[in-house]
């Protein structure tokens, strides 16, 4: 299905990433942000709410970050695309109502502009320490989707991707860019509307009468409705069966949350991917996301120069985690190298995914800047050994 | 399609509320004497009275006794989290403006973990009805106290007595803006019932206290018998008052106490008040959000 | 109805009738509906329900005005009254008004 032009900036842009990710948006269909000002991701919304009026959409600020969450959660279920914005803190703050859009299945995104944490940390500066808190971060089990830019062209295109997967998964979509990407300018192109192909939600086509919210029959993922078409439903953040009717049991709880996370888990190799430069036949391969991605690049080419065949793995989706891959990957190669702008977050996943077949180098980074292409270098060089 | 509030014929001998019920939960988990199975019936008469189109008539609950009403009332319903509800309505509405959003939850949920929520809701005027069922309590977590307990009434985390001033909760919502704010109980079943039927055809944030008895907690807690004995206590203590000065709503325990329609009045809301800027400041490119929300189908 | 005297419009009105119809195992017992009927017409039985509460039950035949005022205030949709036919005030009521209990769902 082809996107609402009015959202679609055409044209060559030079914008920042958070400008981008707002356009992204935009072009994706979002017609309802609600946002809480932090830094440094407050700029999506100053660009949301200045466009919004011209194309049907609506703009709220929040109280705080918990009303944000439910507001947008509220949102998907009267129909429209929405979204919300924020960094670490705000993050923490907004997992209650993840955890709402996870149990209730609503399509919708939340963007961390990552800082450097934990706590009010670094305000203005760049961090990736969020990682595994957009996996974990709400309490109980599901999964979710997370993506992560490289750059503010980037930051528009899987905005998109994004709503997409959001809509077809019916999940709360994590988009983890960090600062230095949202703070970044660089060209974007953002291409005429009728290329931007974007995934409507899935209503059902059942009358009401015969329409229960959480039937499946056989797919994992049921169709939705919305607030006002005369369905009558009912749906609750507590444990629920088909009928969306709260079910306290046991039975009840092992059927729908095992349906929460396979839905994700069991389509993760379609979900999953990441761009791969020179990994066949690499002595070393190294996976990097957002920001460290870039930096990583130079890392890499420094060890090529000393004749090391290094490979280069870029996730673009972070979770569900392209485990086929590096498992596949580990029986072949020397060594993972997992640069990151925390202390060690990603790299407990591709250790657990090479199971000890190889070592995982770390090259972990506390905050506030990025790597040195020649710390990457390095660990390259040791995991080669 | 839709259903206007007509009096649904019920199944012969089916009770009138019926059809505004998910019968298929029926009996409901409310303990004998609770005052919510009333508060319910109040509100499926004034839904019928006014007319409205029912599929356009939405429930947001928090969690708590109150909470449970989006489970049992035939209408788009959710059930959100603790405290959230208000905001949880804020964007269905949003959403899809031609939603007749209604907000039920309890006093712990509105005013303690939701206060925030609540504040801001009635600042901005966002076009909700909220109804707030005081028991004066938290009831389903066992009876600790709440925003709302009045001085000295005893509670499980208050076990000798609350020392903590209570909200007044109509000058509360008054005082932020809300545009009708009537207090009632339990026991005023048809001043209840005219009061939602009013609010109802009304906009803007408007909200209504409904006092409401908790035998199992509050009034086992405090001994002050059964939720029949409480409602004797609203017949004999509860003066009408309408318009009354708001600042002299205080609740003290077992004490008399003032109900009413205390604030009428028209305000624009969220919505107009964003449209009618908008328009002034854009003229023309402004383009407004749809009554039916910001979906974008083929 | 006892009047104090004779109101001169007594053959006008016309006072509503109706019959209660309990769904008795709905009831949990509350007693509002007893507390409050205005003509009295109820109270708790001595027998139980298969939760084993005391519904009401009707004592007062003929004596109901329809004004659904147990309807309203019962917390279990499970008591509400039904029209019948009006009586000319000053006239005794009719037959006598049924206290139907149904045997309800549950």
């Amino acid at each position: 299905m082809k996107t609402d032009p009015r959202g679609v900036l055409t044209g060559v842009h030079y914008l920042d990433g958070d400008f981008a990710c707002g356009e992204g948006a935009m072009a994706a269909g979002c017609r309802f942000v609600a946002g809480y000002p932090i830094t440094p991701s407050t700029e999506v919304v100053e660009r949301i709410s200045r466009r919004f009026p011209f194309m049907g959409g609506t703009f709220i600020q929040m109280e705080d970050e918990l009303a944000s969450m439910a507001a947008v959660v509220g949102a998907s279920w009267s129909g429209t695309k929405s979204m919300t914005v924020t960094s670490g803190p705000g993050f923490s703050l907004m997992m209650e109502n993840i955890g709402l859009g996870a149990m209730m299945e609503t399509p919708c995104v939340v963007v961390n502009v990552q800082r450097g944490g934990p706590s009010t940390g670094l305000p203005t500066m760049v961090g990736q320490a969020d990682m595994m808190q957009a996996r974990w971060g709400s309490h109980g089990d599901y999964q979710l989707i997370a993506l992560s830019p490289q750059s503010p062209q980037e930051a528009f295109d899987l905005m998109i991707e994004a709503f997409n997967l959001a809509e077809q998964y019916r999940v709360p979509v994590m988009f983890m860019m960090d600062e230095c990407v949202g703070h970044m300018t660089e060209k974007v192109v953002i291409p005429q509307a009728d290329q931007i192909e974007v995934v409507p939600r899935t209503l059902t086509t059942k009358p009401p009468g015969e329409y229960w919210p959480y039937q499946v029959n056989g797919s994992h993922i049921p169709d939705m409705v919305r607030a006002g078409d005369g369905y009558r439903f009912h749906t609750t953040g507590l444990t629920h069966d088909y009928r969306g009717y709260p079910v306290m049991s046991a039975d009840c709880q092992d059927e729908s949350v095992r349906r929460l996370v396979d839905k994700i888990v069991l389509n993760a190799d379609r979900i999953a991917h990441f761009d791969e430069e020179k990994v066949e036949g690499a002595e070393v391969v190294v996976l990097a996301y957002g920001i460290t991605a870039r930096v990583t690049r130079m890392g890499i080419e420094l060890a090529r120069r000393e004749g090391l065949k290094v490979g280069f793995l870029r996730l673009v989706v972070v979770w569900p985690f392209p485990e086929t891959k590096i498992r596949e990957l580990a029986g072949r190669v020397k060594g993972f190298v997992v640069p990151e702008v925390n202390l060690g977050q990603v790299v407990l996943e591709v250790e657990r995914c090479a199971a000890g077949r190889c070592p995982v180098v770390g090259v972990p980074h506390a905050g506030g800047g990025v790597h040195d292409p020649q710390i990457i270098c390095d660990a390259i060089v040791r995991a080669a050994r | 399609m839709s259903t206007t509030a007509e009096r649904v014929e019920s199944a012969q001998g089916e009770h009138p509320i019926a059809p505004y019920l998910r019968m298929d939960r029926i009996p409901h988990i409310w303990c004998p004497t609770c005052g919510l199975g009333t508060v319910v019936k109040c509100y499926a008469t004034a839904l019928e009275e006014t007319g409205l189109d029912l599929d356009k008539v939405s429930i947001v609950s928090g969690i708590g006794c109150t909470g449970r009403v989006a489970g049992y009332m035939k209408l788009d319903a959710f059930h959100s989290t603790h405290g959230r509800a208000i905001p949880f309505a804020t964007g269905l509405k949003l959403g899809r403006p031609e939603l007749n959003v209604t907000v039920f939850s309890g006093d712990g949920d509105l005013l303690g973990i939701g206060g925030n929520h609540f504040i801001h809701a009635a600042r901005r005027n966002i076009d909700l009805l909220v109804v707030l069922v005081n028991n004066f309590i938290y009831g389903m977590t066992g009876g600790q106290n709440a925003p709302t307990t009045p001085m000295t009434a005893k509670s499980s985390t208050m076990p000798f007595g609350n020392f903590e001033r209570p909200f007044n909760i109509p000058h509360l919502a008054a005082s932020c803006g809300a545009t009708y704010v009537a207090r009632w109980t339990c026991l005023h079943v048809r001043r209840l019932t005219k009061a939602f039927a009013e609010a109802l055809g009304r906009k803007g944030f408007r909200f209504i206290e409904v006092i409401a008895p908790c035998s199992t907690l509050y009034a086992r807690l405090n001994r002050l018998g059964s939720g029949l004995d409480l409602l004797r206590f609203y017949h004999d203590s509860a003066e009408v008052r309408h318009g009354a000065d708001t600042r002299e709503l205080d609740m003290g325990f077992q004490e008399k106490f003032i109900c009413g329609k205390f604030v009428d009045s028209e305000r624009p809301t969220f919505t107009e008040a964003m449209n009618e800027h908008y328009s002034k400041i854009l003229g023309d490119r402004y383009v407004p959000m749809t009554p039916e929300g910001g979906w974008i189908h083929e | 109805m006892k009047y104090w005297r004779r109101p001169l419009d007594l053959d006008q009105v016309r006072i509503p009738h109706g019959d209660v119809i309990i769904i008795a195992d709905r009831c949990k017992g509350c007693g509002f509906c007893v507390e409050y009927c205005p003509k009295e017409v109820l109270r708790m039985s001595e027998g139980f329900n298969r939760k084993g509460y005391h519904p009401p039950e009707v004592v007062k035949s003929g004596e109901c005005v329809n004004c659904n005022l147990c309807e309203m205030i019962c917390p279990d949709f499970a008591i509400f009254s039904v029209a019948t036919e009006s009586v000319q005030a000053g006239m005794p009521s009719p037959g006598g008004a049924r206290g139907e209990r149904k045997e309800g769902t549950l």
